[in-house]
């Protein structure tokens, strides 16, 4: 299958996210122009405050930017209502993030459960399906433990299981490796990497070269704009 | 479907803090149980009242005479019981004396004198002994009927009273009669009073005016016809309105009704206070709650969560909290009934209306102070309520 012909999932173009902090205006995002296609595998590295996660917060409709447009399975966001929003992160975006942000009162299970709940899928199902999640990352014996039961690497699993359980086409992880020892973390890759060959369109945002490497291809951010674009192979 | 499992997610939620939620409940909890409880009181004080008014007959009318020179005499008496539709008419006079027997003193009695019908007319009934007579009257005999308590505190039991002597106010009376019980009305304790001949009293009070009448109509259809007639009567005789005033028991019971009514009105209305102060703890607690997870909020909209979803979960629990607070306020003030109506002597009862108004009330209550904080909620941007640490 040659990525080209892929159809274009993410569309944003001239990107600028500036924050008024007093009289001084910082540029989160300074012009920033990207496209990923279905099925890549996308890594977004840069330093510390060079914008990685507010470009991934406008890939996963959590903000919107100040200008520029962002199309989406070829539809600007700016068309769409609260409510469908809510819809496309429910169900097109599935989100991982370094602090795992799972409940803490709630079970692995419950916490799996939670995205297909806001699907409104029967609870039969939704069970079903969360189990399934669970088990894929390796969890299907740990179903009933809370987040303070178990491990960061087995926290940061059950989020992966959460972010697959309405089966969205786009992963979006930032930093997922980042709070993980790095024998853990090499587990979380390894589920990435099973995910992308699965068909799952993967963006993965990291400060760290070798994690970045990993990916078919790396955007290199810094102060706001992309500096370099580059596919692996491609050289 | 999608309410349960709110429903079921609100009770984790306030049992995930006990006490706060109890805390927060226990406004309401006071709020519910004083409306309660205060209502069923005015509405038990109501219901004693009007039944005792309603027990001395429905064709009951009576006629105070306000004005000092207009002055009526048995003529007056027997002219207005020949008016048409007036069946029964008995003068009365009332004073207090202090009464004495061999075994026993009480001071401070009510002592009616009235004729020959006027147990008749506001519906008394004889225990034992025998009623007062026409003849009683027109001779001026020192006899009296004695209400049930006077003749157990003086004599022990009715039966032994008949024929006793008894002391009232220094001048000897005879025992002849004693009432059944009839317990306690608008105008004090029924039992504890006696009755003696009209004639005898006027002289004992040294009072020989004729300022208040107790009739009766031939039948309750014939209350308005009668009380016209008497005004008619009265008018001709004292030559003002203002003279004299003729009520039938209905305009009493509505008067009295109007100011029980108020009376209900300012209770609940005063409780009310207290539960709107229960709102606000509930209200200011959820504002806590909803800033407390900002962070919850903000993973649960990333992952999905619409605006109504958070809005529904947010008002559901201040609905459970207040609600629940209610039902427990409603609980303890049924508890309560009892020990109430014992201290206030009355039966206080908790009408469905006032469960029904109670539970209306503190589910309103968590609406209204639940809305604010959960629309507060819904509407973060999640964005800013992820990064809130
Ligand atoms: N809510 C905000 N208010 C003000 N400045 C912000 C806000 N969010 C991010 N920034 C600034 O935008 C820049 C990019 O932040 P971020 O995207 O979090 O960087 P990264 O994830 O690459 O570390 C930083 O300088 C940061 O301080
Ligand atoms: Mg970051």
């Amino acid at each position: 299958m040659k990525k080209e012909e892929a159809k274009v999932i993410i569309d944003i173009r001239n990107m600028y996210k500036i924050y008024e902090m007093g009289s001084e205006e910082v540029h989160a995002l300074d012009g920033v122009n990207l496209q990923i296609r279905e099925h890549e595998f996308v890594a977004i590295i840069g330093p510390s405050g060079s914008g990685k996660s507010t470009l991934m917060n406008m890939i996963g409709c959590l903000d919107t930017p100040t200008s520029g447009e962002y199309i989406l399975d070829g539809i600007s966001i700016e068309n769409y209502t609260e409510n469908e929003l809510a819809h496309i992160r429910n169900v097109k975006i599935g989100f991982i993030f370094q602090q795992f942000n799972l409940f803490r009162r709630l079970t692995a299970l419950e916490n799996v459960e939670m995205p297909a709940k806001y699907n409104r899928v029967p609870v039969e199902e939704r069970r079903a399906r969360a189990v399934e999640a669970l088990k894929m990352v390796g969890l299907g014996e740990r179903i009933y433990h809370r987040p303070t039961e178990l491990s960061g690497g087995q926290q940061q699993r059950v989020a992966i299981a959460r972010s697959l359980v309405n089966k969205p086409p786009i992963l979006l992880a930032d930093e997922p490796t980042g709070n993980l020892d790095s024998k853990s973390g090499e587990e979380i890759m390894k589920m990435m990497h099973q995910l992308h060959s699965e068909g799952n369109t993967i963006i993965l945002i990291t400060h760290d070269n070798d994690i970045a490497e990993e990916a078919d291809r790396v955007v290199r951010i810094f102060d706001g704009r992309i500096h370099e674009d580059k596919q692996k192979g491609a050289k | 479907m999608v309410y349960t499992e709110a429903f079921i997610s609100a009770v984790k939620a306030i049992w995930a803090h006990k006490m706060r939620s109890f805390l927060t409940m226990l406004g309401i909890i006071i709020g519910i149980f004083s409306v309660t409880a205060l209502i069923s009181v005015a509405q038990g004080t109501t219901a004693s009242v009007t039944s005792s008014i309603e027990s001395m007959g429905s064709n009951l009318l009576t006629i105070n005479i306000m004005d000092r020179r207009t002055s009526l005499d048995a003529k007056d008496i027997e002219a207005i019981s020949e008016l048409e539709g007036v069946g029964m008419v008995s003068p009365y006079v009332q004073s207090t004396y202090t009464l004495r027997s061999s075994i026993s003193t009480m001071e401070d009695i009510s002592t009616y004198g009235v004729n020959a019908d006027y147990t008749k007319i506001v519906e008394y009934t004889l225990a034992t002994g025998r009623e007062l007579t026409d003849e009683d009257s027109d001779k001026r005999m020192r006899v009296a009927v004695l209400g049930s308590e006077v003749a157990t505190e003086l004599y022990n039991t009715a039966d032994a009273a008949i024929g006793q002597e008894i002391s009232i106010g220094g001048t000897r009376f005879t025992v002849v009669g004693v009432l059944e019980s009839e317990g306690t009305s608008s105008s004090g304790n029924e039992d504890e009073m006696i009755l003696i001949p009209f004639s005898t009293a006027q002289r004992m009070m040294k009072n020989t005016d004729i300022s208040s009448i107790y009739a009766s109509a031939t039948s309750s259809d014939t209350v308005e016809l009668a009380q016209e007639n008497i005004e008619d009567y009265l008018y001709q005789v004292s030559g003002s309105e203002d003279n004299y005033m003729v009520f039938n028991q209905s305009e009493v019971l509505e008067s009295l009704e109007g100011v029980t009514g108020t009376l209900t009105m300012m209770l609940g209305g005063i409780a009310a206070i207290s539960l709107l102060v229960g709102g606000i703890g509930i209200m200011n607690i959820m504002l806590v709650s909803v800033t407390e997870r900002t962070r919850e909020i903000g993973i649960q909209k990333a992952i999905g969560a619409t605006r109504k979803d958070i809005l529904t979960q947010f008002l559901i629990e201040a609905i459970l909290v207040s609600g629940l607070g209610g039902l427990l306020g409603l609980g303890l003030a049924y508890v309560s009934t009892g020990p109430l109506g014992s201290v206030l002597d009355m039966t206080v009862e908790i009408e469905s209306w006032v469960v029904i108004v109670s539970i209306g009330f503190s589910l309103a209550v968590g609406i209204v102070f639940g809305i604010y904080p959960a629309i507060r909620a819904s509407k973060l941007n999640p964005i800013d309520a992820l990064r809130y640490e």
